[in-house]
């Protein structure tokens, strides 16, 4: 049984952790360029060439389509994704407990 | 270390998925055990700040840059099983709409970064804390998130080579050698977010995992 305080407590948590979530995602811009661990490996030994994009791009390349400034477009790509994984993530969570039996509230 | 699509074999993204989705069905199995209600928040948030967390890459020595894979922290927090889901659904919208990964190697991301990371960090950090003591909490966190990235990055090597892209002997030094630069990284922040969740929310270390 929880106590009005930490309910407090849990839901100051979340509305500090969302603002992480959200503000990591607003310094996303900041990100290093330089090609990742796999890139750089398939550049320097001469396979980069034989990869391709996923057909599907949606929001490629964590670039908001229809934003002309690029900054913007990144950090709306990226409040997208951060909610969007959010719900997905604790839909999922939830219909795994509903599954359970659990009596998880609407 | 999305691996794109062209990378490998037919044979090699096959397989991968039909472990994955095997994996994945363990893992929802053994989830769906545990679950309380308190952990279905939690299990968003989670997906949320490593979904966000990797858009960030941090550059490493040497020209490359590495983000955080997020498999460890989701593991020492909610258990393997539940980091393996979390991790696979970033890796699915990370594929489905923001063309990170490619589409028929997807299998092969979630076999690496979220089943081998997930995994492999737990094992090390119960090992760790086991050996160590649970006061040495933060250095077996550190440790387990860097081996986390390493033996993703080993599978992915092992993965290019049987595809016939690149011969073992080139790649497997290579992916082993930037992830280990990348894998601190990934260490630090783990151990960072451990120590958040330590300094404000201590209850969510001990409230079990799902």
């Amino acid at each position: 049984m929880e106590t009005k305080r930490t309910t407090m407590n849990s839901k100051k948590t979340w509305l500090v952790a969302l603002a992480i979530c959200l503000l990591l995602a607003t310094i996303s811009p900041l990100a290093s360029s330089a090609p990742d661990g796999l890139e750089k490996v398939a550049e320097d030994n001469g396979f980069s060439e034989a990869g391709h994009n996923s057909p599907l791009s949606i929001v490629a390349d964590y670039v908001f389509p229809g934003v002309r400034n690029e900054i913007l477009a990144t950090i709306l790509a990226g409040w997208l994704g951060t909610a969007l994984v959010f719900l997905l993530a604790y839909g999922s969570a939830r219909v795994i407990y509903q599954l359970k039996g659990g009596h998880a509230r609407p | 270390m999305h691996i794109p699509d062209g990378f490998l074999s037919g044979a090699t993204m096959a397989t991968t998925a039909v472990a994955s989705a095997a994996g994945l069905g363990v893992a929802v199995k053994m989830v769906s055990r545990r679950i309380g209600e308190r952990h279905v928040p939690l299990m968003g948030m989670m997906g949320a700040f490593i979904f966000a967390a990797q858009m960030l890459n941090f550059p490493v020595v040497g020209g490359a840059s590495g983000h955080l894979i997020g498999a460890a922290l989701a593991a020492i927090l909610l258990g393997p099983w539940a980091s393996i889901i979390i991790m696979s659904l970033v890796l699915i919208a990370q594929c489905l709409i923001f063309q990170d990964g490619g589409l028929l190697a997807l299998g092969a991301n979630i076999f690496n970064m979220s089943i081998i990371a997930g995994l492999g960090a737990y094992l090390i950090y119960r090992l760790l804390t086991k050996f160590l003591g649970e006061d040495r909490r933060l250095v077996a966190g550190f440790v387990a998130a860097w081996f986390s990235v390493v033996i993703a990055s080993v599978a992915a090597a092992l993965e290019l080579a049987i595809s016939g892209t690149v011969p073992l002997d080139a790649v497997l030094p290579a992916m082993v050698g930037w992830h280990t630069l990348i894998g601190i990284g990934e260490g630090l922040i783990t151990i960072a977010m451990l120590g958040l969740v330590r300094a404000v929310r201590k209850d969510l270390l001990q409230m079990g995992r799902a």
